[in-house]
């Protein structure tokens, strides 16, 4: 049986419906560059299934996946306990679809409403959406939620956001008419003279990231008054373990929070599927992007949750929704709820504390290192920036066959900081694999 | 039967002119097919609309609907018992019910709005 449905005259047909006179597929993709397209297609014969297998296993064994990590940028290695695949792995949550449906069950709504629940928990925001695909769309969606609000389109974003969510965001506003202002991180913190210089009666927000993508900790409660006297909004993008010993956006008067859940339970896993986090003022709630669950009462009185506030989403409001998202990151958010759960407020609190207590403790082991220097100009959470005597990649390089991924080269984002490596330290890090990071690097360094 | 004193638009609002300003909502038929309103997002007073430009949004349980200016002008008051209460629209669309209260700018632009008896044809017609 053939599994190609269109014969070789059904191709030649259509090719000359739509005006190909020569006949050639091919000319269908003039239109992408040479050098993007496929070489070849040539495909190897079948193989059985033992064969793919043995195959597949043998790429799989190429992965470093047992390296001792010190690296974060916005993503991190933390401990997630069994039960959180346990209860996800459950078919009822695993096999369904995405919650799209209004008839999703009453165990999904229930699941994400107590999802949102524990966000406004975390960031002491009133309101949260069902989640999003990730922190950098997330950030973007909040970004079109104060544009629509304060009905202006002047966004200033602090240096110290994370370079990839400001790529998103550009990449995504590509074709607006958005005027974006990128003020510098000054000492490790927002620069106030900066953003004062720009902010105005145009600015519909100022965007900040909480500890910034250095590591370094602000608040940021002066930025919000300034905001809010000239009628902008503060969007505040977040690391929500780091909530355990910061202040709450809530706390330095942010109007939306956001941010990547991944530090909640999801594993790294090569960079996705995330989770995007977003919570706001409850004044905001209509201008909300996503699906919201409610909580309301059956026709017998009994407790159930409902899709609520639907008119905002674009299959009623149309051209006029508040955004095109028209789904969440529903698994993703049950980890994320499975995670605060089993975890609890003190144990976050806890977590946060390590993680802090070891940055520090690797701070003090790193810097008695000859050539290495900490920069200590800002209290940082769990990551911190060094500098090397010289460019990093190739003590990277070193390290990774020592089973340690050392840390992030700042020089890939920073042009001026060729010589910087980003470091982070979770509570999974022990005080040994800390020593032992820090000879293996002055060894590189130095032997 | 449509209120006799009131002129209409093709997009089923009402407007009552009372000298210079006007007052405007939606017609009993628009307020029964987007059945039970939730809530109304104004504009803000003092904002300048131009005739059939899109000003307010009106959302029910199954819809959000656009309101169009009847008539060029300036907002001059909102209905701020809508803001608790957007059920009123469904309980009394000609009075208790109006969304904006405008000054006209141009009273000739009562030409482009249709009567009662027109209004009642063109219900009959589209319906």
């Amino acid at each position: 049986m053939n599994y190609i449905p269109h014969s070789e005259q059904d191709r030649q047909e259509m090719l000359k419906v739509i005006g190909i006179r020569s006949g050639n597929v091919d000319e269908l993709f003039k239109g992408i560059p040479a050098e993007l397209r496929a070489l070849s297609f040539d495909l190897p014969s079948g193989k059985s299934e033992f064969e793919v297998e043995r195959y597949l296993k043998s790429l799989a064994e190429k992965n470093a996946t047992d390296l001792v990590t010190f690296v974060g940028g916005g993503f991190y290695d933390h401990y997630i306990p069994a039960a959180v695949d346990a209860v996800v792995s459950r078919s009822e949550f695993y096999t369904a679809y995405t919650p799209y449906q209004a008839e999703a069950s009453q165990g999904t709504l229930q699941a994400i409403y107590e999802y949102q629940s524990c966000i406004c928990r975390l960031t002491g925001m009133e309101v949260s959406n069902a989640s999003l695909y990730d922190g950098g769309t997330a950030l973007y969606e909040a970004a079109m939620m104060a544009i629509h609000i304060t009905g202006r389109n002047k966004i200033i974003m602090d240096g110290g956001v994370n370079p990839i969510y400001r790529r998103m965001m550009y990449c995504y506003t590509t074709n607006l008419s958005i005027e974006f202002v990128e003020t510098p991180v000054t000492h490790g913190q927002s620069d106030r003279n900066e953003i004062d210089k720009y902010l105005d009666d145009k600015t519909a927000a100022v965007i900040l990231q909480n500890p910034n993508f250095f590591g370094a900790i602000d608040d940021h409660s002066d930025i919000a008054e300034k905001c809010h006297k000239l009628g902008a909004l503060v969007i505040e993008s977040v690391y929500p373990l780091s909530l355990g010993v910061l202040k709450t956006p809530q706390e330095m008067g942010a109007d939306i929070a956001t941010g990547e859940g991944q530090s909640l339970g999801i594993p790294l896993s090569f960079g996705g599927p995330y989770l995007g986090f977003m919570a706001a003022r409850k004044e905001f709630i209509r201008r909300m992007p996503g699906r919201i669950v409610g909580a309301t009462t059956d026709r017998a009185g009994r407790r159930s949750f409902i899709l609520t506030l639907q008119t905002r989403e674009q299959h009623i409001r149309r051209e006029k929704a508040t955004s095109n998202i028209c789904s969440n990151e529903a698994l993703c958010a049950l980890r994320a709820l499975v995670y605060m759960c089993l975890i609890g407020k003190e144990g976050i609190k806890e977590i946060a504390a390590l993680c802090m207590n070891k940055a520090e403790y690797a701070k003090q082991k790193l810097e008695a290192i000859k050539g290495v220097e900490v920069k200590r100009s800002s209290p940082t959470f769990n990551e911190f920036i060094i500098k090397l005597p010289g460019d990093p990649n190739g003590l990277i390089g070193k390290l990774i066959e020592k089973g340690i991924a050392a840390g992030f080269p700042l020089g890939r984002y920073y042009e001026d900081m060729t010589d910087y490596m980003l470091i982070a330290v979770t509570e999974k890090r022990t005080r040994q694999e800390i020593a032992m990071f820090a000879e293996a690097l002055e060894d590189a360094l130095w032997s | 039967m449509v209120p006799q004193e009131l002129k209409y638009t093709k997009e089923h609002e009402w407007v009552r002119i009372e000298g210079g300003e006007a007052v405007f909502g939606i017609t009993d038929h628009a307020q029964s097919e987007l059945g039970d309103v939730t809530f109304v997002e104004f504009p803000d007073t003092g904002s300048e609309i131009k005739q059939f430009g899109s000003l307010a949004t009106v959302e029910s349980v199954k819809a959000a609907s656009d309101i169009y200016a009847p008539l060029s002008g300036r907002i001059l008051k909102v209905n701020e018992a809508l803001r608790d209460k957007p059920e009123i629209i469904n309980q009394s669309p000609y009075e208790e019910g109006w969304i904006c209260r405008i000054s006209v700018a141009d009273a000739m632009e009562e030409r482009n709005l249709m009567d009662a008896s027109a209004y009642e044809t063109y219900l009959k017609e589209s319906g």
